[in-house]
């Protein structure tokens, strides 16, 4: 017994370990938040979906249907799964667990408030961490679309991985100009970079683009072609099942999010606001995501899909050539700043 | 706590590359290559070389093996194709290649070499790591980068001529 304690004092006195405990329990909570925000913003995008089209939406589980994202998660656990027969079963239970992961492991590096706290870890390549991984979630789709042995899947994952690959482009380009007038790839240094002023305002267009691409990275409509119901059933998802699916639809939700997240941190200031002390900062944190995570939704329901020649076009001779524009624009402008 | 991540990586590369090369079917070796990717990201981070770490996962395992596996999941490879001769010959390099490489590396370890030098040449200080990179790279390496910069455009340009074929006359674009 004394051993055990004593070896316990030992662990705990070396110096790695405090800091792995305090992440960790920063990890957990962010964990068990996250996947309540996703299975609120499900409720909501339906909620809003059924406002707009002029229905009420769910409202039968629970006040309002509030209970509803409880009772389709228990739902996808029991219902049966199904997996085809010449599908390559390895790749075709792995996939689902990449299209949460990334997603989820990018809040890691999301600073939420001002104090320490609130950040899980302010690594100094903090932005390139999350490209690193949303470059890893084409996988998902990809693996998922070719494991399944069925024709629209594979057209899905192929028309995702092609899509993401384009407008990754566009988005890593279109971030340069923030990196140029923060001077740092730290999210941290980069929102404090932006008490006076966001750089929303002297990078509108790298706004724009980040946000445009933020749609095709998600796969969320206009650009829902990976899961077109229209054309191909339901795209890579068409033969997975139970909570498979589900985890699915997580990791979509968790990186629709998660890119709100960063987009607030490089152009919208971050946790900056007015009025609040510097504890309660978060908050303004948390208000701009929801309004972002409603322009999602909103978005979603009213334009229609684009066709896949549009969506190519639009990538690669529009948001591409804008951002290398803006790039140099932006450049020119510090180099100016500097010299005078 | 350094030692144990650099064998648990170092472990998990080794393991991933002798996964590439000895699995029959493309797609699942494209897969252990994006996590031997991964894994030597890992060791770059232990190296305190974070930039490269990261632009390891951008470039190779999310960029690059996305389109090799985008190519094989179009031409819908199921497995290699082995025909008489061709399989002879591609035998033979291998295990020439594979004996150069086992020769190589024995004449390396008699050589007793060391992991390079202990200390760091440039710690974490004023600049940090991508900066002290930029730094060096438009200054010292200036040249060797515009060259490459001018070699990928070549590139892209066969690329486009290539694709781009020859269309009959007076068919719109």
């Amino acid at each position: 017994m004394s051993g055990i304690v004593a070896a316990l004092t030992h662990l705990w006195n070396m110096p790695y370990t405090p800091l792995v405990v305090w992440a960790l329990v920063k990890c957990v909570v962010i964990l068990f938040a996250m996947l309540t925000v996703v299975s609120y913003l499900i409720y909501a995008e339906r909620k809003v979906a059924g406002h707009m089209q002029a229905r009420t939406g769910p409202n039968r589980v629970g006040p309002l249907g509030l209970f509803q994202p409880l009772a389709d998660v228990g739902k996808l656990f029991f219902k049966e799964e199904f997996i085809p027969d010449g599908a390559n079963k390895v790749v075709f239970h792995v996939a689902p667990i990449l299209a949460v992961v990334p997603a989820i492991v990018t809040f890691s590096v999301i600073p939420f408030g001002a104090q320490s706290a609130m950040v899980a870890t302010d690594v100094n390549v903090g932005l390139l961490v999350f490209f690193a991984l949303s470059s890893l979630g084409v996988y998902s789709i990809t693996l998922a679309g070719w494991s399944s042995n069925n024709k629209y899947a594979l057209l899905g994952g192929l028309r995702s991985s092609a899509q993401m690959i384009s407008y990754e482009l566009a988005m890593g380009l279109s971030t340069l100009g923030v990196l140029l007038l923060a001077g740092s790839l730290s999210l941290v240094q980069i929102v404090r970079a932006q008490e006076h002023m966001w750089f929303v305002v002297p990078q509108l267009l790298g706004f724009l683009i980040f946000m445009t691409t933020a749609f095709a990275e998600t796969n969320r409509a206009p650009f829902d072609l990976p899961e077109a119901e229209s054309e191909l059933v339901a795209g890579f998802h068409t033969e997975y099942s139970s909570m498979k699916f589900g985890m699915f639809f997580l990791g979509e939700f968790a990186n629709v999010i998660s890119i709100c997240s960063i987009a607030i941190v490089l152009f919208l200031g971050g946790w900056n606001g007015p009025w609040l002390p510097e504890s309660l900062k978060f908050l303004w944190f948390f208000a701009k995501l929801g309004i972002l995570l409603f322009f999602f939704i909103w978005v979603r329901w009213t334009f229609p899909r684009f066709r896949y020649d549009q969506l190519m076009h639009l990538g690669w001779k529009i948001m591409l050539p804008l951002a290398i524009a803006n790039i140099v624009a932006t450049a020119l402008w510090v180099y100016w700043r500097m010299q005078s | 706590m350094t030692t144990f991540l650099f064998l648990a990586f170092a472990a998990l590369l080794t393991g991933c590359s002798l996964m590439v090369v000895l699995q029959r079917n493309p797609v699942t070796s494209a897969l252990w290559l994006v996590l031997g990717f991964c894994s030597l990201a890992g060791i770059y981070l232990l190296l305190q070389a974070e930039f490269l770490a990261m632009v390891q996962v951008i470039v190779y395992a999310g960029a690059i093996m996305v389109l090799f596996l985008f190519v094989i999941m179009y031409l819908n490879l199921k497995h290699d194709i082995e025909d008489g001769l061709h399989h002879h010959a591609r035998r033979i390099v291998g295990w020439t290649l594979g004996a150069l490489l086992v020769i190589e590396g024995v004449m390396l370890m008699r050589r007793g070499w060391a992991l390079g030098p202990t200390a760091l040449e440039s710690p974490n200080g004023v600049w940090g790591n991508t900066a002290a990179i930029g730094r060096v790279l438009f200054s010292r390496y200036l040249f060797p980068f515009e060259v490459l910069s001018i070699l990928l455009l070549v590139a892209m340009v066969g690329a486009i001529l290539v694709s781009r074929g020859t269309r009959p006359e007076g068919s719109g674009r």
